[in-house]
C-alpha cells in the first residue's frame, strides 16, 4: 500500500504546476465558459459555445468594456454534471465573473455552490424556473425566460390558434419530454394550465439522451393528441421528428420549446419536418447590425470561433445574447463601482440584478427588434419573458409575427410557492428590503 | 537494501497476522496517513479538494465495494451505479422524512437499503454465472433508473426530479468547507478500507475467494455457496451504497438519477479491472487512474501553454486515456496493484538481483 505517496506526489506536482501556470488577470475581466463540444449534445453545444466566444472577441476588438479587456477560458463539460462541477471548481478560482452552465443538471448542482462562492449563475431560458424569485435565489438569473414562461407561452399560442383559451377545453395535449430535470420542469405549470382550461395533459417521458422513442410514439399514435409539445434537447429532437414522420403525426401540430427549435434539430429531417413549430427566444439570420459587425470584426479578421456560415444560427445567436447580457452586467457594475475597473463577481451580480436594457440601448447594441427590452430587479431576476413562435418551412426557420409574454398571474404564484419551498428546505431567509437595495 | 524484512522476526501470532507485516510498509502507511490527514488539509487548494481528492476518495470507496464482489467473490456486477443510487436516495429520504436525522445514521441506513436491494439482485447469482450474471445485474441498473425517475415518492415529489441536501453536519460540526468534506470522506474511506481488508483476511473472505476460484470445489469442502455469494453481495452493496451517499451528499449536493447511470457502473468496473481484481489497494489505484488522469490530461495543454481548442483536447483525452487502458492491460493484465507488488518484489532484491 505504498502507492499513495507516489500518487500524491504526482498530484502535488501537478497542483504546483497548476498554481504556477494560472494566468495573471490583473487588468482583465475574466469570464469562464462552460461548454460541450463533444458527446451526445455536441451538435447543439458547438454553435452555442461559438456564439458566446465570438461576442467576447467582438467586445475585445472594440476595446473591451470601458477599456477593460475580457479574458475567457473554455472548459468541456460533455453535458455531464460531475464534469461540470469539476470545471466550475477549476475556473472559479480565477476570478470568474459569472457562469453559464449550459445544462439544467449542472445548474442544479451549482445553485447550492454559487451563494457560498458568491458567483452569479446565468441560465438564459433554462435552469430552475423558481429562481426567477431573486428574493430567495440571490445568485441565479434565468434571464429572458424559464421553462414555465415557455410552457405558458406555448399554451397561450395554442389557445390563440384554437380561437380562445376556453376552446382548449376537452383537447388532448401530450408533452413528450426529456426525462431529466430539464424535461420535468414545465410539468407543474402545464398541470395548472390544464386545470384552468380543462384540457387533458398526457405526460410521455423519453429516456435520455432520447435516441429510442418507439414506445413513446406508439403511445402518441394510440392517444391521438391534438397537440404534441416537444421538450427535447440534442439528438432527441431530430429523433422525435423522425418518429413523428414514421407514425404520421402532423408536424404542424408539434410545438417545441426553444431548445427544440434550432437548425441541428431539424436539419437531418429536412423537408419532412416542414410545418414543425418551436418557440423562439431569439431570431436567426444575419440581417441586423450586431451580427454584421461580428462578421466584420471577428470573422473577417480570422478570429471566428467556428465556421462562418454558422453565424446567425439560432443557438449561435443565443450564445451571443448570453455573452451580451454578461458584458452588459459588467458594464452596469462598472457604472456603479468604477468605470474602467475590473469588477468582482459580487459586483457583477449587482449588475445582473440592475440590468436595464431599453430600446435605446438595444439600438446602440445593434439588436433593435431582435429582442425586447430587459429590466431586472431584486424580485424579478428574469427581466423579460417575451418570445415568439417560429416554424420550419423545410429549409429555414420562419419567424411568427406575434410576441407573447408569460402570464404573470399564472406564473408568479407558482414561482413564489416553489421559491418558498426551496427556502424552507435549505433553511434560508428571504432577502430583506435593505439587501435588495444594496 | 532499504526495503527488506531481514531481521524482522515475528514472535507472536498478533505480529504474524498484522495487515502490514513489514516494518517499512508500516512506516509508509503511517506516513501516508499523516500526509492525508495533516499535510493535505494544510496544503491543498479548494479546487484540489473539491474536484480531485473528494471524487477520488468516494469513487475509491465504491470501487472497493465492487472489488469485494468482483475481485474477491468472482461475481461480475454491472449494477454498481444502481446500488449507489439506492444508497443516495434512501439516505435522502431518511434525511427529509425524519427530522433531525444525523448524517452518519442516514449514511449507514442508506448503505443498509443498498444492502437489501443488492442481496435481492444477488439472488440470481445462485443459478447463473459470469457474463450471464452481469446481464442480470444490469436489470438492477435499469430498474433503479426507472424507479427514481418515475416514482415521485422517492424524490419527495420534487417537480423537476432533482433532489438536493443542505446543512450537513456531523456531531454539530458543519460539513460545508472543502477541507471538512475531504476529512469526512477520508475518515469514512479509511474505516471502510480497514474493515474490508480485515473481512477479506477472515474466514468469510476466504470463503469468497474459494467460491471465486472454483465454486464446485468450494461447495465440496463445505462452503455454502448461498451464504458466501449473498454475503459478498451484501457487504459489497453496503460499501457501494455508502459511497453513493457520499457522492450525492458531499460531492454533488444536488443530483438526479443520471448521476448514477450505467456509465458510472462501467467506470467503476473499469477501475476495479485496471486497479487490480482482488486487492484493496487496487481499488485506490484504479480510482486514481480513472479520476486523476483525465483531469490531468485535460489541463496539460493549459499548463504547458499550448493553445488547443477544448474540443480537440476533449477528443485527445478520450484517445490517450483509451490507449493507456489498453497499454496497462497488455503490460499487466492483473492490474496496477499487481504491477505495484512486482515492483515491491524487485525492491527486495535491489541492488543485488540474482
Amino acid at each position: 500500500m505504498k502507492f499513495k505517496p507516489l500518487a500524491l506526489a504526482a498530484t502535488l506536482a501537478t497542483l504546483g504546476a497548476a498554481s504556477f501556470a494560472t494566468p495573471a488577470v490583473a487588468q482583465e475581466q475574466y469570464i469562464p465558459l462552460l461548454s460541450y463540444r463533444t458527446g451526445a449534445y455536441a451538435p447543439n453545444g458547438i454553435p452555442w459555445a461559438n456564439g458566446k466566444q465570438d461576442y467576447l472577441k467582438y467586445v475585445n476588438a472594440n476595446g473591451g468594456v470601458n477599456g477593460v479587456r475580457i479574458a475567457y477560458e473554455e472548459c468541456e463539460t460533455g453535458y455531464a454534471t460531475d464534469k461540470g462541477v469539476e470545471c466550475y471548481e477549476r475556473l472559479k478560482g480565477r476570478g470568474a465573473s459569472s457562469f453559464d452552465p449550459q445544462s439544467t443538471g449542472i445548474t442544479f448542482a451549482l445553485t447550492d455552490k454559487a451563494p457560498i462562492d458568491k458567483i452569479p449563475l446565468i441560465t438564459l431560458g433554462y435552469g430552475l424556473a423558481a429562481s426567477q424569485d431573486g428574493g430567495v435565489f440571490k445568485w441565479n438569473f434565468p434571464l429572458m425566460g424559464s421553462y414555465w414562461t415557455a410552457a405558458d407561452i406555448l399554451i397561450q399560442h395554442l389557445g390563440e390558434k384554437e380561437g380562445g383559451l376556453d376552446k382548449l377545453k376537452g383537447k388532448k395535449i401530450a408533452l413528450v419530454y426529456h426525462d431529466s430535470p430539464f424535461g420535468k420542469e414545465p410539468i407543474p405549470l402545464l398541470q395548472k394550465r390544464a386545470e384552468m382550461h380543462g384540457f387533458q395533459l398526457n405526460l410521455l417521458p423519453v429516456t435520455a439522451p432520447g435516441v429510442e422513442q418507439k414506445a413513446t410514439w406508439l403511445q402518441v399514435r394510440r392517444d391521438r393528441p391534438d397537440y404534441v409539445l416537444l421538450w427535447g434537447w440534442g439528438v432527441m429532437n431530430s429523433t422525435a421528428l423522425k418518429e413523428a414522420v414514421a407514425t404520421g403525426f402532423p408536424r404542424e401540430k408539434m410545438y417545441g420549446v426553444w431548445w427544440a427549435g434550432a437548425e441541428p434539430d431539424v436539419k437531418d429531417v429536412g423537408a419532412n419536418a416542414k410545418g414543425y413549430n418551436a418557440l423562439a427566444l431569439n431570431p436567426n439570420g444575419t440581417g441586423y447590425p450586431l451580427i454584421q459587425d461580428i462578421l466584420k470584426k471577428v470573422h473577417d479578421a480570422g478570429q471566428g470561433s467556428g465556421p462562418r456560415d454558422e453565424v446567425g444560427s439560432v443557438l449561435y445567436t443565443r450564445g451571443m445574447l448570453i455573452s451580451m447580457l454578461t458584458v452588459e452586467a459588467i458594464r452596469r457594475a462598472q457604472e456603479q463601482y468604477g468605470q474602467g475597473k475590473v469588477v468582482t463577481p459580487e459586483q457583477v451580480r449587482w449588475g445582473f440584478e440592475n440590468l436595464d436594457i431599453d430600446d435605446k440601448r438595444l439600438e446602440e447594441l445593434g439588436l433593435a427588434g431582435v429582442v425586447r427590452p430587459i429590466k431586472t430587479s431584486c424580485d424579478d431576476h428574469m427581466g423579460s419573458s417575451w418570445a415568439r413562435v417560429h416554424q420550419w418551412d423545410g429549409g429555414k426557420w420562419v419567424m411568427g409575427e406575434t410576441w407573447y409574454e408569460g402570464d404573470k398571474s399564472v406564473i408568479d404564484p407558482l414561482v413564489k410557492e416553489a421559491a418558498d419551498r426551496y427556502a424552507a428546505e435549505k433553511r434560508i431567509q428571504r432577502r430583506s428590503a435593505d439587501d435588495c437595495k444594496a | 537494501m532499504l526495503y527488506r524484512e531481514n531481521g524482522q522476526f515475528k514472535t507472536s501470532y498478533a505480529a504474524d497476522q498484522q495487515i502490514f507485516p513489514i516494518l517499512q510498509d508500516r512506516w509508509a502507511i503511517g506516513l501516508l496517513l499523516l500526509v492525508a490527514f495533516v499535510a493535505m488539509p494544510l496544503l491543498g487548494s479548494e479546487y484540489f479538494f473539491r474536484a480531485i481528492l473528494i471524487p477520488f476518495l468516494i469513487l475509491a470507496l465504491a470501487a472497493l465495494g465492487l472489488n469485494i464482489l468482483v475481485g474477491y467473490c468472482g461475481q461480475i456486477s454491472l449494477g454498481t451505479g444502481a446500488f449507489m443510487a439506492v444508497g443516495a436516495y434512501a439516505a435522502y429520504n431518511f434525511m427529509v422524512r425524519i427530522d433531525g436525522m444525523p448524517l452518519i445514521v442516514a449514511m449507514l441506513l442508506g448503505g443498509l437499503a443498498a444492502t437489501v436491494i443488492g442481496v435481492l439482485f444477488g439472488i440470481p447469482s445462485l443459478r447463473i454465472k459470469g457474463l450471464y450474471l452481469a446481464v442480470a445485474t444490469l436489470a438492477a441498473q435499469f430498474f433503479t433508473d426507472w424507479a427514481f425517475l418515475r416514482i415521485g415518492w422517492f424524490t419527495n415529489h420534487s417537480t423537476s426530479g432533482s433532489v438536493s441536501v443542505a446543512n450537513l453536519n456531523v456531531f454539530g460540526i458543519p460539513i460545508e468547507s472543502p477541507v471538512s468534506k475531504y476529512l469526512f470522506c477520508l475518515v469514512v474511506v479509511c474505516v471502510f478500507a480497514l474493515m474490508a481488508k480485515n473481512l477479506t483476511r477472515s474466514a468469510i473472505g476466504r470463503q469468497w475467494m474459494a467460491i471465486r476460484d472454483m465454486d464446485v470445489a468450494a461447495a465440496v469442502i463445505g462452503i455454502r455457496p448461498v451464504y458466501a455469494k449473498l454475503t459478498a453481495f451484501a457487504v459489497s452493496s453496503f460499501i457501494v451504497g455508502v459511497a453513493g451517499v457520499l457522492w450525492a451528499f458531499v460531492y454533488l449536493g444536488a443530483w438526479e438519477p443520471a448521476a448514477f447511470s450505467i456509465d458510472r457502473s462501467f467506470q467503476l468496473l473499469f477501475m476495479v479491472i485496471i486497479g487490480g481484481l482482488g486487492s484493496i489497494s487496487g481499488a485506490f489505484l484504479g480510482a486514481a487512474f480513472m479520476v486523476l488522469l483525465p483531469v490531468v490530461l485535460d489541463q496539460l495543454p493549459h499548463w504547458l501553454g499550448i493553445p488547443i481548442s477544448t474540443a480537440t483536447v476533449s477528443h485527445l483525452v478520450h484517445m490517450i486515456f483509451g490507449a493507456l487502458i489498453v497499454f496497462f492491460l497488455i503490460v499487466e493484465p492483473h492490474g496496477l496493484a499487481k504491477l505495484w507488488s512486482v515492483g515491491k518484489q524487485k525492491m527486495r532484491l535491489w541492488p543485488f538481483p540474482h
